[in-house]
């Protein structure tokens, strides 16, 4: 009980506005659409009258929650006239105090402006005058730059290969390369990283070769996920990247849990959670950003709103302002950002980290951007879209195009530098595949390792079944899979 | 120390059934005497490796002049099992591979007390003739819910990853007290008050687990985890899996389930039936004080995720359980009490009805061999193994509904591997397949009672 009473002390306090350095907006959703009211005629209510007399009200509740609330009432007859008017009087519930009001007026589901989004380059690579971010060294914009190229890409080629036969399945990033690589630029790599399965770039930059992205796409004996996953769902644990899950938001409490385990150990890193619009819709969401908010966390929770889940447009998932004003409800501190404006996505993660390093806080990043490509191999999107929409955001509003020609006004990059940098990644690209294309897949004893620490004895007599079974048909046994 | 030894037989008794392995060699059976090194009792009958570790390992014998062969008896006359000490050396504290000479102690105050249980009474105090035996032998009296704090205070103390979460746990004590006292020992962050989402916090646990902790989850009631089955199912128990080894969830969920007094349907779910399938995982069922700390300990020094499954109305139980420190054995099913006509296999609160039809069962002449099964998953073949080839009758006896149960699946797997050696086919009792209901008197006829169990242990022994 104790514990609680002291938390509800906490949040009073943040109720009473604590701003942040980058004028963190608080109040900014709550709106009053209706400026003419009617005050209401209804007789002086019980409440009212017995807010007199507390101990009327109060006295007969034994519990330690009333007697402070008595105490605290008797403390404030003693001040100001706050029991003349009967507007603006302040009551103690549980969570805290609250101002009291006779109009009725209901919170409007929308704000009258949506929150606005940080960006910092425009659509031309040109960075708006008087924009505030972190600057990138033309070393780092570089390193960006290539790997944003490479993801671009390894997602058009390993599509390809999908088409071709060659691996059963992929899933592209495609429109969503400044998300990747510059989110993942700006973290250190003791931050622990949770994808949903769209952020292969954050892998990419933190030093995952092609061989292994290949090994992991054709599960073959060098996969370290020993070919039990379907492709694209890596996981590296010396990368600090956990293996991706199918299922949709489940990173998401797996991500407090984390940063739970950070805040225990103490230690100067945070944890980086990946998700989509469509996300937003699990029950997991919801509780992470609520746990993480109680739990006072080191999570970053980073949406990619990609205005796609599957064939479900954000307006048919959700009727809020988008993501970013969910973070409020919640109590975690937000952020809405151009997700295809590179230096927007470093700068605001980077400030995020800080935050919730040292501030022990969750923070919600909604990365506003498109999904360019299809849901994945399994999907074909121009059944739900129109192909002009797919277009003007392919080449248009394309991220790599935009950072590229940043750099290029930099006097960093040239046109030279451009089709090297795709000619030879391409080519290793194709050499990674061909090479992984023809290494043997895992042992069969794989099959059955992993489930436990040991294996078990049921597990051992079904793998001697099986060995029987293959030795008996031997034809009926895949040649490129060892026994 | 030497007190605790009551009930060692020599060998001969017992030789013809549970002292080979599985490759029909004779195990050793040897005579020990623990010392009190200032190290503690691991207390584990592994048989895999029992040969090996008598053979390498063994030491401290003395046999124990003390014990008479009346103490080998219990008060009924049945004779006690022989008891096998396989002591080893392991990583600096004696590990005692067998837990015959405490599943006997537990069975004598069990059978003492069996009397006394009525089917709606649970906390059995055990009588004064137990209680002053037992005051010879040392070790304290301690209640279920405190047996599972005290298995999960040591562990806490052994080991500082280990954290608890879930509903209440911290300053509230837990809903049935198992985490009383914790959050003030160890900190709220330790013993962690989550708000109300199960299959949030147990995700939260899955992520804690993968980064190095060691998390306990505990549902308030099992019915809860329900909402957590995605996070059980796709995560917890795959996720070592599928990330090729390279993360490990040594996590543990815990919560009290089964048919209460009068909880209503959803507060008295079986949750055992629905998680057996779930690869990866590992499920245990404590029944008694003792047991429940063993297992709850030998839980949390799992490298696999372990499901611990308590009993709602076993909270109260109260059991003499040694002060000296001491782990079972997850795989491993209790002898309660060795018999010759039929072999009735149980867990959890049935035991105690499985008990109380016991003794009706040996005033009318039969001899009942009562196995109280622990492990859900995966099942210890070995004792059931070779209890069936002793008896060659099963009566399995659970509180799961019939369709989908554990009783469905021991069925299953005892046809499948010991056909050859039944007399008649397997009888399992099980509840119906009916949401239980709230009214007290068909709340208890969905439970398995006594009397059905000696109707059918009659039926099968004709």
């Amino acid at each position: 009980m104790a514990v609680w009473l002291s938390r509800s002390g906490n949040v009073a306090r943040h109720l009473n506005g604590k701003m942040g350095s980058l004028g963190i907006l608080n109040r900014s959703l709550l709106s009053h659409p209706e400026p003419t009211h009617q005050r209401n005629s209804l007789p002086t209510s019980p409440i009212e009258q017995s807010y007199r007399n507390p101990a009327a009200f109060l006295g007969n509740s034994g519990t330690l929650f009333a007697v402070r609330h008595f105490e605290s009432i008797q403390a404030e007859t003693h001040h100001d006239s706050r029991y003349d008017e009967h507007e603006n009087q302040l009551l103690d519930f549980p969570g805290g105090k609250v101002k009291f009001t006779s109009d009725m007026i209901f919170i409007s589901e929308s704000p009258d402006k949506r929150i606005k989004c940080y960006r910092v380059l425009d659509d031309n690579g040109r960075q708006i005058p008087g924009s505030s971010f972190q600057p990138l060294s033309k070393e780092l914009s570089l390193r960006i730059y290539n790997d944003m190229v490479t993801l671009q890409t390894m997602d058009t080629i390993f599509y390809e290969a999908q088409r071709q036969g060659r691996i059963s399945f992929y899933l592209t990033s495609n429109g969503e390369e400044a998300i990747n690589i510059a989110s993942a630029a700006a973290l250190a790599i003791d931050d622990i990283v949770l994808p949903q399965y769209r952020e292969p770039g954050v892998l990419l930059w933190r030093g995952f070769t092609l061989k292994e992205f290949a090994d992991q796409c054709f599960g073959n004996k060098g996969d370290c996920g020993k070919g039990r996953q379907m492709p694209i769902h890596y996981g590296s644990r010396k990368h600090n990247y956990f293996t991706v899950s199918s299922p949709i938001a489940t990173q998401l409490p797996q991500a407090v849990g984390a940063a739970y385990s950070l805040k225990m150990d103490k230690k100067d890193a945070c944890v980086v959670t990946y998700f989509g619009d469509g996300a937003t819709s699990e029950g997991d969401f919801h509780a992470a950003l609520n746990f993480a908010a109680v739990m006072e966390a080191p999570v970053i929770f980073i949406c990619r709103n990609n205005g796609w889940a599957i064939s479900t447009s954000t307006s048919e998932q959700f009727r809020s302002d988008g993501v970013v004003v969910r973070g409020q409800a919640y109590g975690v501190r937000s952020i809405r950002v151009d997700g295809n404006d590179v230096i927007a996505v470093y700068s605001a993660v980077q400030r995020a980290r800080e935050m919730a390093i040292s501030e022990h806080r969750p923070i919600l990043i909604e990365a506003l951007t498109y999904r360019v490509g299809h849901h994945s191999t399994s999907d074909d999107s121009t059944k739900y879209r129109a192909v002009d929409e797919i277009e003007h955001w392919r080449s248009a509003r394309d991220p790599v195009t935009r950072f590229g020609k940043w750099i290029e006004l930099n006097g960093w990059w040239s046109n030279e530098n451009e089709s090297e940098l795709r000619r030879n990644m391409r080519k290793k690209i194709l050499h990674a595949i061909q090479v992984a294309e023809k290494v043997e897949k895992p042992l069969l004893a794989d099959l059955f390792t992993d489930v436990y620490d040991h294996p078990p004895s049921n597990l051992l007599e079904q793998e001697r079944l099986l060995r029987e079974t293959i030795k008996r048909h031997p034809q009926d046994y895949p040649p490129d899979v060892p026994v | 120390m030497a007190v605790m030894l009551q009930g060692v037989v020599a060998t001969a008794a017992l030789s013809s059934s549970a002292a080979f392995d599985s490759k029909g060699a004779q195990l050793p059976t040897v005579k020990f005497l623990l010392e009190r090194k200032g190290g503690f009792l691991v207390d584990r009958s592994d048989r895999r490796l029992a040969v090996f570790a008598s053979n390498a390992r063994a030491q401290g014998v003395v046999a124990t002049a003390a014990l008479s062969s009346s103490a080998a008896f219990d008060s009924k006359g049945a004779q006690l099992p022989t008891v096998k000490f396989l002591l080893e050396r392991k990583g600096g504290f004696l590990v005692d591979r067998s837990d015959r000479r405490l599943a006997v102690f537990a069975s004598n105050a069990r059978a003492r007390s069996a009397s006394r249980l009525v089917t709606n009474a649970v906390a059995a105090k055990t009588d004064k003739s137990t209680a002053s035996a037992a005051s010879k032998i040392g070790g304290h009296e301690i209640l279920l819910f405190e047996a599972l704090r005290e298995g999960l205070e040591e562990e806490m103390d052994r080991d500082p990853r280990v954290c608890v979460m879930g509903e209440d746990v911290g300053h509230y004590g837990g809903s049935y007290k198992a985490t009383k006292g914790l959050a003030k020992k160890y900190g709220d962050l330790r013993v962690l008050d989550t708000p109300i989402a199960e299959n949030s916090f147990t995700g939260m646990a899955v992520g804690a687990a993968m980064t190095g902790l060691r998390p306990i989850v505990e549902g308030m009631n099992m019915g809860f985890l329900l909402l957590a089955f995605n996070q059980i199912s796709n995560n917890c128990g795959m996720l070592h899996y599928t990330s090729g080894g390279q993360f490990k969830i040594p996590i543990v969920i815990r919560g009290p389930g089964g048919v209460g007094r009068q909880l209503g349907a959803e507060h008295s779910q079986r949750l055992e039936s629905y998680f057996q399938s779930i690869p990866g995982i590992q499920m245990v069922a404590c029944s008694t004080p003792y047991n429940a700390k063993g297992l709850m300990k030998a839980a949390i020094r799992s490298e696999n995720p372990v499901i611990l499954f308590e009993h709602v109305l076993l909270y109260n139980l109260k059991e003499k359980i040694p002060d000296e420190e001491y782990v079972l054995s997850l795989e491993e099913a209790e002898m309660v009490r060795p018999g010759e006509h039929i072999t009735i296999l149980t867990y959890s609160r049935m035991r105690y009805h499985v008990m109380q039809a016991a003794k009706t069962l040996v005033n009318k002449g039969y001899d009942p061999e009562v196995i109280d099964i622990r492990s859900l998953k995966p099942f210890d073949l070995y004792t059931i193994g070779n209890s069936v080839k002793k008896t060659h009758r099963v009566l399995i006896v659970e509180e799961c509904m019939r369709t989908g149960g554990i009783g469905a699946s021991l069925t299953a797997a005892i046809n499948e591997n010991f056909h050859d050696y039944l007399d008649a086919p397997i009888a399992c009792l099980s509840s119906q397949d009916v949401p239980t209901p709230y009214a007290g008197t068909l709340e208890e006829w969905t439970v398995v009672q006594p009397a059905q169990i000696v109707t059918a242990v009659e039926q099968l022994c004709q």
